[in-house]
C-alpha cells in the first residue's frame, strides 16, 4: 500500500509542481500533502492546502476545550494532530498580523455552512495568537450557556440577572490551563468583595480570582465576571495583547431555551456570563482582536438552512457586532480535497480496496460534495 | 404472478365456440337497428353531422358525456355495433326437417374436419401440380416464403374462426398439415389460402430512438431525460465538460439530499459508466418523496447519458436496471381489510 501510495504521491507532486523550499526533498511521501511548518506565523499561500502537525503538549496547552469533538477522537487515533491550512485562515492571519493594536478592537466573523471548518480556522487563529504571546480568551461553544443548563442561582451581585454556577467553574478551569503564564503576571486593579466575608485586594495576581471562582462555585459566574473586565482593562491600558476567540457566537443574541423557576422563559441578556461576554465583544477596547464563529449546528430555534450573519445574529447581535469583517468559509477545493484524501490513506484510515483507486476517490468527491465533515463521516466507516 | 410478456390474444376467452345460439337473429337484427338510431341521437346530441359519425367520434362522445374514473377499461360505458358485442354465434345446422345442411354434421366437429379435408384436397393439388412441372422439366422453385416473420393462427384464434371447440391434438394436426404445404416447392399456388392462417408478427420491437446531442450557446454538448417513480416526476440536463457539480431544484445535491442513501443513487448512472466527475447535471424534480425523487433523478440522468455512450454501453444500462421505470407504486387500500395486504385484527367471538 505504501508503494501505491509513493506512486500517487510522485504523480500528484510532479503535477502540482510547487514544492515549498521548506520541505525536505527526503521527506518525499509527506511532502506533498503535509508542511513541516508548525509555527502558524509562517504560514503562507504556498502552505495552502496543506496539514501542519501541531505537537501533543501543545495541543493540551492551548487548546483544553476548543477543538471539534471529532477532531479530538481523530488526534486520539492518529496519536498527531493534524491541521489543513485553508485560504479563509490565511486571510485572517494576515490580517491579524497587520492589525494595529493602537486602535479599537476589529471583529471578525467566521461564516459559512455547516460543517466547512469555521471551527477549525478559529483554532488555527488561536494557535497562532498564542504562539505569538496574545492571551487568549477561548469559548469553546456559546451555546453552551444558553441552554442544557440545571441550576440556575439569582446573582448575589445583581438581582435580575441568573447565574451558572457549574459552566463558570469549567470555562475557568480551562482557561487556567491554557493561559497558565499570564496569570501570576496580571495583577487586579481594585477590590472585589466575594459575598460578606471573601474579598481579593488591589494588586493581587489575576490566579487568585480564578481560584476563588473555583473554590466557591456559587461566585464562579462573578469571577468570570472580573477576569474579564480585568483583561479588557489592561489590555486597553496596552500591557499586554488579548485575543477574544468565542464560537457560536449567534447564541449570545438568540433566545435560550433555560426558564426560571415560574417557568417564564430567560433572555440570555438576563444571564451573568452572557452579559460580561457581550461587554467583551464591544469593540470599544484597544489592543487586541475579536475574532468568532456563527455556528448553526448548536443554535436554537434557527432553522437548519441559515448561514448568513444577518440570519443567524438576528437584529439585536447584527447591531451589536455591527462594524466588522466578515470571513466566509467554503467547502473543499479540489486540491484540499486530494490533500485530505491523501492524509487518510497515508495513515490507512480507509481499509476499503475500492477507496485507493482514482474511481474511489471521485466517488468520495461526489458523495460528500467536497464538505470537510460529510468526508469525515463517509472516511468512517470505509 | 401476474404473466406480462404474453400477448392479449393468448388470454382472451373464446365466446363464441362454448355453445350454440343464445341470442336468436332477430334479436339480433333488433339490436342493429336501436344502434344505428342511438347513433344519429348521439350525432344529433353533439352537433354532429348524423352521416359521417364514426366509432371513434361515439367513444369520445361516450367518454364526454358518461365520464368514468374505472381502472379497466372494459368495464367503463361503451356503446359499440352489434356485431362487436354479442360474440358470433353458430346458426342452426339443420333445416325444418332436421336434417342437418352439413354432409360432416355428425363428427361433431363439422367445420374443422372440412378445414382439414380442404387444406389436404389443395396438398394434393400442389403435389399435382410439381408433378406436372418435373413431367415439362421446368424450375420448381420460384422464391422461398418468409416464415421468419409470420406465425400461424393460435388454437383460441382458429376456434374464433371455425366457431367450434377444438381439442389440443386437433390444433396440432391442422398445423403439421399446413406446415407441409408450406414446406413444398410450389406452395406458391395456394399462398392466398395460406395467408388466411398466417399472421404477422412485429419483428421490430418497440426500438427506442436514442436523441443525439444537442449543443447550446457556449458549444458545450448536453441531452436531457425524464425518470419518474412512484409519483415523483423530474427532467434532467447532463452537460458535457463538467466538475461533476450536481443542482437540483436550483440547490446543491448536499443540500436537497442531507441522506447519503440518496445521494449513492444519484451516483450510480455515473459510476457504472465511469464518468463521475465529468459531468454537470441540472435537473427539476416535483412530487413524491424522498426516495421516490432521488430514484426518478437517477432514471432521468441514465435516460440522458444514453447519447453520450455507445450502444453496448446502452445494452448494459438496460441489463444493469438502469433504464427501466419502476413499477411499483402503492398497493390500494381493499375494504374489508386495514390496508392493502393487512387483515383487521382477527377475533375469536
Amino acid at each position: 500500500q505504501l508503494d501505491h501510495g509513493c506512486a500517487l504521491h510522485t504523480a500528484a507532486r510532479d503535477g502540482l509542481g510547487s514544492v515549498s523550499t521548506q520541505d525536505v526533498p527526503a521527506e518525499r511521501p509527506r511532502a506533498v500533502f503535509h508542511t513541516s511548518e508548525s509555527d502558524p506565523a509562517k504560514h503562507s499561500e504556498q502552505h495552502e492546502g496543506r496539514l501542519y502537525n501541531i505537537p501533543l503538549e501543545e495541543v493540551k496547552a492551548v487548546f483544553p476545550h476548543g477543538l471539534p469533538y471529532r477532531f479530538q477522537q481523530q488526534i486520539q487515533t492518529f496519536n498527531e494532530a493534524r491541521v489543513m491550512v485553508r485560504r479563509p485562515a490565511l486571510e485572517l492571519l494576515t490580517y491579524l498580523k497587520g492589525s494595529n493594536l493602537a486602535q479599537p478592537a476589529v471583529r471578525y466573523v467566521i461564516y459559512g455552512e455547516r460543517g466547512t471548518g469555521k471551527t477549525m480556522t478559529l483554532c488555527h487563529v488561536v494557535h497562532y495568537c498564542s504562539r505569538q504571546g496574545w492571551l487568549v480568551l477561548h469559548i469553546p461553544d456559546a451555546h453552551l450557556w444558553v441552554k442544557n443548563c440545571k441550576e440556575l442561582l439569582q446573582s448575589s451581585y445583581n438581582k435580575d440577572r441568573l447565574d451558572q454556577p457549574l459552566q463558570a467553574s469549567v470555562w475557568l478551569k480551562n482557561f487556567k490551563t491554557s493561559n497558565e503564564r499570564f496569570l501570576q503576571e496580571i495583577k487586579t486593579q481594585r477590590k472585589y468583595m466575594w459575598g460578606k466575608r471573601e474579598s481579593t485586594e488591589e494588586g493581587r495576581p489575576l490566579g487568585e480570582v480564578v481560584e476563588q471562582g473555583l473554590a466557591r462555585v456559587r461566585s464562579a459566574s462573578d469571577a468570570v465576571g472580573v477576569v474579564l473586565r480585568e483583561l479588557k482593562q489592561q489590555s486597553h491600558r496596552g500591557s499586554l495583547r488579548l485575543l477574544v476567540a468565542v464560537d457560536g457566537v449567534n447564541a449570545l443574541w438568540g433566545r435560550s431555551t433555560l426558564r426560571k423557576e415560574d417557568k417564564s422563559p430567560v433572555s440570555p441578556g438576563e444571564l451573568t456570563l452572557v452579559h460580561n461576554l457581550r461587554k467583551m465583544v464591544r469593540n470599544d477596547w484597544s489592543g487586541g482582536a475579536i475574532v468568532t464563529t456563527l455556528s448553526q449546528t448548536g443554535s436554537l430555534f434557527k432553522p437548519s438552512s441559515a448561514h448568513t450573519p444577518h440570519e443567524l445574529l438576528g437584529k439585536e447581535g447584527f447591531d451589536a457586532l455591527d462594524p466588522f469583517v466578515p470571513i466566509p468559509v467554503a467547502n473543499y477545493s479540489p486540491r484540499e480535497f486530494e490533500s485530505c484524501y491523501g492524509y487518510y490513506l497515508e495513515r490507512k484510515w480507509l481499509q476499503h480496496e475500492k477507496a485507493h483507486t482514482e474511481d474511489g476517490k471521485a466517488e468520495l468527491q461526489f458523495l460528500s460534495g467536497s464538505n470537510p465533515r460529510q468526508l469525515d463521516r463517509l472516511a468512517g466507516p470505509l | 404472478l401476474r404473466l406480462i410478456c404474453t400477448t392479449t390474444t393468448v388470454q382472451k376467452k373464446n365466446v363464441g365456440a362454448s355453445g350454440p345460439e343464445k341470442y336468436t337473429e332477430a334479436f339480433i337484427k333488433k339490436q342493429i337497428e336501436e344502434f344505428n338510431l342511438g347513433k344519429r341521437h348521439l350525432a344529433n346530441m353533439m352537433g354532429e353531422d348524423p352521416e359521417t359519425f364514426t366509432q371513434e367520434d361515439i367513444d369520445r362522445a361516450i367518454a364526454y358525456l358518461f365520464p368514468s374514473g374505472l381502472f379497466d377499461k372494459q368495464a367503463r360505458p361503451m356503446m359499440k355495433h352489434p356485431t362487436e358485442v354479442f360474440p358470433e354465434q353458430r346458426k342452426i345446422q339443420w333445416g325444418e326437417d332436421g336434417r342437418p345442411f352439413h354432409f360432416l354434421f355428425y363428427t361433431g366437429k363439422q367445420s374443422y374436419y372440412s378445414l382439414m379435408h380442404e387444406t389436404y384436397e389443395r396438398f394434393l393439388n400442389v403435389q399435382k401440380h410439381q408433378d406436372q412441372l418435373i413431367a415439362k422439366d421446368l424450375p420448381l422453385q420460384k422464391e422461398k416464403r418468409n416464415l421468419a416473420g409470420s406465425r400461424w393462427l393460435t388454437k383460441i384464434e382458429l376456434e374464433e374462426m371455425l366457431l367450434e371447440k377444438l381439442s389440443d391434438d386437433d390444433y396440432l394436426r391442422f398445423i403439421q398439415l399446413l406446415q407441409k404445404l408450406v414446406a413444398l416447392p410450389c406452395a406458391d399456388i395456394e399462398e392466398n389460402y395460406i395467408q388466411k392462417f398466417s399472421k404477422e408478427v412485429p419483428v421490430q420491437l418497440q426500438k427506442v430512438v436514442i436523441e443525439p446531442l444537442q449543443y447550446d450557446e457556449r458549444g458545450v454538448a448536453f441531452s436531457t431525460g425524464e425518470g419518474k417513480r412512484k409519483t415523483a416526476r423530474a427532467t434532467a440536463v447532463v452537460y458535457d465538460n463538467g466538475t461533476g457539480k450536481i443542482t437540483v431544484n436550483g440547490t446543491d445535491i448536499l443540500h436537497y439530499f442531507p441522506v447519503l442513501q440518496d445521494r449513492e443513487q444519484l451516483l450510480f448512472p455515473f459510476q457504472f459508466l465511469g464518468r463521475i466527475g465529468k459531468h454537470d447535471m441540472v435537473c427539476t424534480v416535483s412530487g413524491g418523496g424522498r426516495s421516490a425523487q432521488a430514484g426518478a433523478i437517477r432514471l432521468a440522468s441514465a435516460k440522458a447519458l444514453r447519447s453520450f455512450v455507445t450502444e453496448k454501453e446502452v445494452e448494459f444500462m438496460r441489463q444493469a436496471g438502469l433504464l427501466t421505470v419502476d413499477p411499483r407504486v402503492k398497493e390500494r387500500k381493499k375494504p374489508g381489510q386495514e390496508g392493502s395486504r393487512r387483515k383487521f385484527t382477527w377475533k375469536k367471538r
